[in-house]
C-alpha cells in the first residue's frame, strides 16, 4: 500500500496545540499502518531487550528456588534451600570480604582521581600527556592487563627490580598469601580503573564557568578554598555516579582475579564463585540464587544513592 | 596591583614542585609495567633463562622473534579476524538497533509508550554480569552457543547505554525537517533513513568509538559463549598463552604488546572522541 505512506503522522510533543479537525476519516488500513509503525522500528530492540534481560532476570528467579543442574530435563522445587544455603556456608560467604578490598580500593581511587582531575584542572605544563597517560589504562584489554602485572607482581619482576633500585631487597610472593594477593589484585584494579574516574572529574570540573576561579582568586581565594566551594559542589552529580559505579563493580569483580590468580589463594570474587558453581559445578539453581542476591544488593545501592541524591541530572555537555 | 609577599611565592614554587612531581610519579606508575612488558617482549629465550632483569634493556632491540611466535603459534591472526567480524556486525547492529529505538520512542506517540521507556530504563539497573547464569540457557536454547553469533547478539541486544545516547540526540533534531520531509512525501522510514540517521553522526561516533573498544577489550562474554579454540577472539587467544607459555614471559609479553598496540594508535589518532564519547557513556 505504497499510497498509505504519504499520509504518514509523525507525533507532536505533548505541549503542541491540538491536532487540526481532520477533515475526512482516514480508510482504515491506513490507521492502521500509522498505529503499527513505531512498533515496526522497535521490533527489534525489545525482542532483543526482552530475551536478553527481562527473560533472564525471570528464569533466574525460577531456578533459584530450584535444585536444576542446567543440563537434566528434570528439577524439582526445592524453596528457599539456596538462599539458605548461600548465607549459612561460610565458603560461600567469604567473597563478600573480597569485595571489601575492592571497595576500599575504589575510595583510594576516587580520592585520587579527585586530586588529579583538580591539578590538571588549572594550567600545568604537560597537561595533555598527563590526561593521556592516566586515562589510557581504562582503554586496555582486561587479559594484557593481567599479564601486565602478572609480570610486574612476579618473583623478580617489575616491582622487586623497582624496589631494588631503592636497596630494597624483597623476596616476597606478593600473591602468594590472601592478604597480600587482595591488596595487590586490588591496586591493579585502581591502576585500570582510575582513568574513567579521573576523565569524569575532570569534564565536571571544566564545565565549571572559569569567570567563578577568577572571581575567586581576586578575592583571595587559596586553592584549597577554590576546591572547596567551587568545585566540590560542582562536580557532586559526577561524584555521586562515580561513588555508585564502584560499589557495584566492587561487588562484580571477575576479570582480573580470574586471570591473575583463577580466584586461587583466597581472592574468589562473587563473581568468579558464580560462574564456577554454574559452569564447572553445574549448579545452575545455587548459582541463581547466588546471582539475584548480587543483583538485589546492587538494586538496594543504586536505589539509596537516588533517594540520598535525588538530583541525579549529570551534565557535561 | 599587590606584590605577592616574599614567603608566599616561595611556597607557590614548592607548591607547583610537588604537583608536578606527582604528576611524573603517576605517570611512571602507568608507563612502567607496560614499558617492562615491552622490553621484555624484545629479549630472547635465552636471555630470560639467563635471568635477565625486569629493568634491563634486551640484548638486540629489533629482535621480533617473539611476535612471530606470538602470531603464528598463539593464533593471534585468527582471533584478530574473529574479533573484527564480531566487532563490525555488533556495533553496526547497535547503531541501527540504538538509532530506531530512539526515532521510536521519541517521534512517535502510541500505546504503551511510558511501559516501552520504562522497560529501557529499567534493564539499566542490571548489570550483565550478574544474569549470565539464565542468559546462557537462552543463548544455548537458541542454538547461538559455541558460535560467533552468541557475543554479537548479547553485544547488541544488552545495550541500552546507546539507546540513551541517539534519544538525547534525536531529541535535539528539529521536528520541523520531518515535517518538511513529509510534506514533500516522504514516509517514516524515509524519513529515519535520510533526514534523521544521517545527523545522528556525532552520536553514532560516539556509539561506535565506545562500543567498538568495549567490544575489543571483552573477555566474560567470549570466554563463556565460545569455548573452542578455533572461535578465540584477542582476549580469549591472548588468555589461552598462559597454559603452553608459562614459563616464557618473552612470548607472553609480545601477544601482551600486540593486544595493546591497536588501542594505543586508536587511542593517540582519536583522543578527543575517546574522552567524549567515554563522558557521555557513563553518565547517560
Amino acid at each position: 500500500m505504497p499510497a498509505t505512506h504519504t499520509t504518514e503522522k509523525v507525533a507532536r510533543p505533548p505541549s503542541a496545540a491540538p491536532p487540526p479537525p481532520v477533515p475526512r476519516p482516514a480508510p482504515r488500513s491506513v490507521r492502521l499502518w500509522r498505529k503499527l509503525t513505531p512498533w515496526l522500528f522497535l521490533a527489534a530492540p525489545l525482542a532483543l531487550l526482552v530475551a536478553f534481560t527481562y527473560a533472564p532476570v525471570v528464569n533466574m528467579l525460577a531456578y533459584s528456588f530450584t535444585d536444576w543442574d542446567g543440563v537434566s530435563p528434570e528439577l524439582s522445587y526445592i524453596g528457599a534451600d539456596n538462599y539458605v544455603e548461600i548465607f549459612t556456608r561460610p565458603e560461600l560467604f567469604q567473597v563478600f570480604f573480597v569485595s571489601g578490598y575492592y571497595l576500599a580500593a575504589s575510595a583510594v581511587q576516587i580520592a585520587l582521581a579527585l586530586y588529579f582531575a583538580t591539578v590538571l584542572s588549572f594550567n600545568v605544563r604537560l597537561r595533555n600527556f598527563f590526561k593521556g597517560v592516566l586515562f589510557f589504562p581504562y582503554l586496555i584489554n582486561g587479559v594484557a592487563i593481567g599479564f601486565v602485572f602478572l609480570y610486574f607482581f612476579q618473583d623478580g619482576g617489575t616491582l622487586d627490580s623497582v624496589l631494588a633500585l631503592f636497596g630494597y631487597e624483597s623476596d616476597r610472593a606478593w600473591l602468594g598469601t590472601s592478604t597480600s594477593a587482595n591488596i595487590s589484585l586490588a591496586s591493579v584494579s585502581v591502576w585500570r580503573y582510575l582513568g574513567l574516574n579521573f576523565v569524569l572529574f575532570l569534564g565536571a570540573i571544566q564545565s565549571i564557568p572559569g569567570e567563578l576561579y577568577e572571581a575567586a582568586e581576586l578575592d583571595g581565594a587559596s586553592r584549597w578554598h577554590q576546591f572547596r566551594y567551587i568545585i566540590a559542589p560542582g562536580i557532586k552529580p559526577v561524584l555521586s555516579l562515580s561513588v555508585i559505579l564502584s560499589i557495584s563493580g566492587s561487588l562484580s569483580v571477575f576479570e582480573i582475579p580470574y586471570i591473575m590468580t583463577g580466584g586461587a589463594t583466597g581472592t574468589e570474587t562473587f563473581v568468579i564463585q558464580t560462574t564456577d558453581l554454574a559452569f564447572r559445578f553445574n549448579k545452575t539453581g545455587l548459582a541463581s540464587a547466588a546471582a539475584v542476591v548480587l543483583l538485589l544488593i546492587i538494586l538496594a545501592v543504586t536505589w539509596v544513592q537516588r533517594r540520598l541524591v535525588p538530583d541525579d541530572k549529570v551534565d557535561l555537555t | 596591583m599587590t606584590l605577592a609577599h616574599p614567603t608566599t611565592v616561595v611556597r607557590r614554587r614548592v607548591a607547583r614542585t610537588l604537583t608536578h612531581l606527582s604528576l611524573v610519579v603517576a605517570s611512571l606508575v602507568v608507563l612502567l609495567p607496560l614499558a617492562v612488558v615491552f622490553l621484555t617482549s624484545l629479549k630472547s629465550e635465552q636471555e630470560m633463562a639467563k635471568g635477565s632483569r625486569a629493568l634491563g634493556l634486551p640484548d638486540d632491540l629489533l629482535n621480533f622473534r617473539n611476535y612471530v611466535t606470538a602470531f603464528r603459534d598463539g593464533e593471534m591472526l585468527a582471533a584478530f579476524g574473529n574479533t573484527a567480524f564480531i566487532l563490525l556486525v555488533a556495533v553496526t547492529g547497535t547503531v541501527v538497533i540504538g538509532s530506531m529505538a530512539a526515532y521510536a520512542i521519541d517521534r512517535f506517540t502510541f500505546r504503551f509508550r511510558k511501559l516501552v521507556v520504562a522497560l529501557f530504563l529499567v534493564a539499566t539497573l542490571v548489570p550483565g554480569v550478574t544474569t549470565q547464569v539464565a542468559t546462557f540457557q537462552i543463548v544455548d536454547s537458541f542454538g547461538m552457543f559455541d558460535s560467533l553469533w552468541a557475543p554479537i547478539a548479547l553485544y547488541m541486544g544488552t545495550d541500552i547505554v546507546s539507546i540513551y545516547i541517539f534519544l538525547q540526540f534525536v531529541r535535539s533534531i528539529p521536528i520541523s525537517l520531518d515535517e518538511a520531509a513529509r510534506l514533500d512525501g516522504a514516509n517514516a522510514f524515509t524519513i529515519y533513513r535520510k533526514i534523521i540517521f544521517p545527523l545522528l553522526r556525532p552520536a553514532i561516533a560516539t556509539v561506535v568509538i565506545v562500543k567498538g573498544i568495549t567490544v575489543y577489550n571483552d573477555f566474560y562474554i567470549p570466554f563463556l559463549y565460545m569455548p573452542s579454540e578455533d572461535l578465540g577472539v584477542i582476549s580469549t587467544s591472548l588468555f589461552r598463552f598462559k597454559g603452553p607459555y608459562a614459563a616464557h614471559w618473552e612470548t607472553i609479553s609480545a601477544g601482551t604488546v600486540l593486544v595493546i598496540l591497536p588501542t594505543l594508535i586508536v587511542f593517540l589518532a582519536l583522543q578527543r572522541f575517546i574522552y567524549n564519547g567515554f563522558m557521555r557513556g557513563a553518565t547517560k
